[in-house]
C-alpha cells in the first residue's frame, strides 16, 4: 500500500560533516517496505526544493516488537540532502512510499554477497536482515573513500555478517576499489553467490562485468535522476536489453524503462551500461 | 458528481466532466501508474502520455531538472505507440472507468488524421487532446502549433474523421496566443488547453555543459502559473469554446484561479510527482470555496473575474 505521511524526525545522527542516518515515524511505509525499495522524500514545509528525491529505506526501527519507523543513510551532496543533515527531532520530512521493486532474496546454500560503495549501502541492513531470517550466508563487501567513511561496521559484524573492506586511501581494508577483493573472493570461493550491488553506477557497472566474467548472477541497484518515483514522469529511464521474443527489435537492442518502477533493482546484465 | 449541495461537473463540448480536474498529459504516465494512488474514475479526465503512432525511444537522460518554484523536462515523448496502448492500456483504463483523454502526436498532418482514425474505433476514448505544442521534438507537433494555418489544418483535417471531441493543446511559445485558440476554434475545436511548457535552458556553470541531455526543455510547475493565468485570460476573451487552463497548479486556490480567469476545467501535472494524492484535496479545497462563496455550481464560476475598476476603500486604522 502506498502512504504519504508527514514524518516526525525521531532523532538524527550525524555520522560525519556529510552523513547522517535520520529515523522517521513513518511506521505504515516501513512495515510495508521490502529490501531494495525506497521512499520519495522532501521537506514537510512544501515549497524548495519543489520535486521529492528518493532514499532507500536504511533500517526498518522496531521496538518492543513494533514497528516504529524506518532510517534513512543519507550524504549531504544537494539541496533535500542538506535538509536531511540539518533536521532535527521534532521536525517533519513527508516520505512517500515504499516504493519500486525490491531485490529478490536468495535461499540457502546460495550465499549473499553484497556489494555497497559509498552510501550505496543503504539498502543492505535491510536485505542483509532479510537474508539471515532465511538462513543465507551473508558477506558484505563494503568500499569507501576512508576509514572515517566505513559506517556501521559494527552493526553488520553483531550480526554475523562477514565484512570484506576497501578504501580508496588504503586506511583499511584492501586500497582500491571494492571489485579488486570480489574479484580475489570470487577466484578463491568454492560457494556460488548471488551478488547484490548498490553504489555509483561506474562500480554497478565493474561488478555487474565482474559477476558476469565468473558466471554468477547479480542485482544492482541503480540511482538515476527521479522525478516522482511512481512512473509518471519518464525522466529516470535506464537503458536495458531486449528481451528474448519482444517485438522491439531496435538497432541499438535496447530500450529505456523507468528505473523508479521496473527497477530501482535490475539484473546486472540486464542493463546496457553507457 | 455532487458533494453536499455542490455540482463540480463541466462541459467540453458533447462531453460532460464530473469535476474540472484532468491529470495533465506527460504527468501522469498512461494514468494506470497511479491507480494506487487515486481512484481514476474520480478525476474529471485523465489525459494519457503523448502518443505517436509508433514507439518512440525518447531522449537519452538528463531528461528533467529542477529549477526554481519548477522543473524542466526533455524526455522526448518517449512512448509506447496507439496500439500498444490500445492492447495494454485501454482496457485497464476502462475497468478503472477513468474519462480518458488521448493526447495524440504526429511529425506530418497524416499521422495525427490517422491516429484520430484508430482511437475513434477504440472503446473508451473520450476525447482526443492535439499536442501541437512538445517544446523537445523537432519533428512533432510543435511546427503545427507555432503556425495559425498549420493549427488550423491539423484541427480541421482530425475533426472530419472523428467524432470524439477534439482539443488542441496550445503552445505558449508564441506571441500572440489567442489567435491560436482562435483558429483552434474557427477550424472546429470543441475545446482548446493551455498552456504547454515554456521552451527554456539550465546551464551548471562549473562544467559549462547544458543540464539536460537535449541542451533545452520545457519549464512548468508553480513558476510558470502566473503567465499561464494570463494566457487563459486571453484565450477566454477571444474564444467561445471551453479553455482548459494549466501551468503550476499546486493547490486549489490555483485551480480557482485559472477557472475565475476563464478556464471551464484545468489540468494538474507537475504537483503530482510531489503529491500524488492531491487530487482529493483539490475536490475538497473546491467544495469549500463554492460554498464559502454560495456557488452551486462550479461552472457558474468560469470567467468570472471582476476587471471593473471600484472606488479606493479607505480603512482607517
Amino acid at each position: 500500500m502506498l502512504v504519504d505521511v508527514d514524518a516526525r524526525v525521531i532523532r538524527n545522527t550525524r555520522l560525519s560533516a556529510d552523513y547522517n542516518v535520520i529515523a522517521l515515524a513513518a511506521p505504515q511505509i516501513a512495515e510495508a517496505t521490502q529490501p531494495g525499495q525506497f521512499v520519495m522524500v522532501k521537506s514537510a514545509g512544501g515549497g524548495d526544493p519543489l520535486l521529492r528525491r528518493p532514499f532507500s529505506v536504511f533500517e526498518v526501527l522496531r521496538s518492543n516488537n513494533r514497528v516504529e519507523g524506518l532510517t534513512l543513510l543519507s550524504k549531504r551532496v544537494g539541496v533535500t540532502t542538506k535538509i536531511l543533515y540539518d533536521a532535527v527531532e521534532g521536525d517533519a520530512i513527508s516520505c512517500l512510499g515504499p516504493l519500486g521493486r525490491p531485490f529478490e532474496t536468495v535461499k540457502p546454500p546460495t550465499e549473499a554477497w553484497m556489494v555497497a560503495g559509498g552510501v550505496g549501502l543503504a539498502p543492505f541492513a535491510t536485505l542483509g536482515e532479510a537474508l539471515l531470517a532465511r538462513g543465507v550466508k551473508t558477506t558484505l563487501f563494503y568500499g569507501a573513500r576512508s576509514e572515517a567513511e566505513l559506517f556501521y561496521l559494527d552493526w553488520f559484524k553483531s550480526r554475523d555478517i562477514r565484512l570484506i573492506l576497501s578504501t580508496e586511501d588504503g586506511s583499511m581494508g584492501d586500497k582500491g576499489r571494492i571489485t579488486l577483493p570480489l574479484e580475489r573472493e570470487l577466484q578463491r570461493a568454492a560457494a556460488e553467490p548471488m551478488i547484490y550491488a548498490c553504489g555509483p553506477e561506474p562500480m554497478l557497472e565493474a561488478v555487474a562485468h565482474v559477476a558476469g566474467r565468473f558466471n554468477r548472477p547479480s542485482q544492482v541497484s541503480v540511482e538515476r535522476t527521479m522525478g516522482c518515483g511512481m512512473g509518471g514522469c519518464y525522466s529516470c529511464v535506464i537503458p536495458v536489453r531486449d528481451g528474448a521474443g519482444s517485438e522491439r527489435t531496435r538497432p541499438t537492442g535496447s530500450h529505456y524503462v523507468r528505473s523508479c518502477i521496473a527497477g530501482p533493482v535490475f539484473r546486472g546484465d540486464e542493463i546496457v551500461w553507457d | 458528481m455532487r458533494l453536499s449541495g455542490t455540482d463540480l461537473s463541466v462541459q467540453i463540448g458533447a462531453l460532460t466532466l464530473a469535476n474540472p480536474l484532468i491529470a495533465a498529459s506527460g504527468c501522469f504516465g498512461y494514468g494506470v501508474e497511479y491507480a494506487d494512488a487515486v481512484d481514476l474514475s474520480t478525476l474529471g479526465g485523465v489525459a494519457v502520455k503523448g502518443l505517436f503512432l509508433k514507439e518512440r525511444e525518447g531522449h537519452p537522460p538528463e531528461r528533467i531538472v529542477e529549477t526554481p518554484s519548477g522543473m524542466l523536462n526533455a524526455i522526448g515523448l518517449q512512448g509506447i505507440g496507439v496500439d500498444r496502448f490500445i492492447r495494454e492500456k485501454l482496457p485497464e483504463l476502462r475497468q478503472l472507468r477513468a474519462t480518458v483523454v488521448v493526447n495524440i502526436c504526429g511529425s506530418t498532418l497524416d499521422e495525427y488524421v490517422e491516429l484520430a482514425r484508430i482511437l475513434s474505433d477504440a472503446e473508451g476514448v473520450a476525447a482526443l487532446e492535439l499536442n501541437i505544442s512538445c517544446p523537445n521534438i523537432k519533428e512533432g507537433g510543435i511546427t503545427f502549433g507555432c503556425s495559425l494555418h498549420g493549427t488550423f489544418d491539423v484541427v480541421n483535417a482530425v475533426k472530419k474523421v472523428t467524432p470524439l471531441p477534439v482539443i488542441p493543446k496550445l503552445t505558449p511559445n508564441v506571441t500572440d496566443v489567442a489567435s491560436f485558440a482562435r483558429a483552434s476554434e474557427e477550424a472546429g475545436a470543441d475545446a482548446v488547453s493551455l498552456v504547454n511548457t515554456f521552451l527554456a535552458m539550465a546551464i551548471d556553470i562549473e562544467t559549462r555543459r547544458p543540464k539536460l541531455s537535449n541542451i533545452v526543455g520545457g519549464l512548468s510547475g508553480p513558476a510558470i502559473r502566473p503567465i499561464a493565468v494570463r494566457m487563459v485570460y486571453e484565450c477566454r476573451r477571444a474564444v467561445k469554446i471551453p479553455v482548459i487552463g494549466m501551468g503550476g497548479i499546486a493547490s486549489a486556490r490555483d485551480v480557482l484561479e485559472f477557472i475565475i480567469a476563464g478556464a471551464s476545467a484545468v489540468q494538474v501535472g507537475t504537483a503530482n510527482f510531489v503529491d500524488p494524492f492531491i487530487w482529493g484535496k483539490l475536490l475538497t479545497g473546491i467544495t469549500d470555496y463554492m460554498q464559502r462563496h454560495s456557488i452551486a455550481r462550479i461552472s457558474d464560476l468560469v470567467g468570472t473575474i471582476d476587471t471593473t475598476s471600484r472606488e479606493k476603500q479607505w480603512i482607517s486604522s
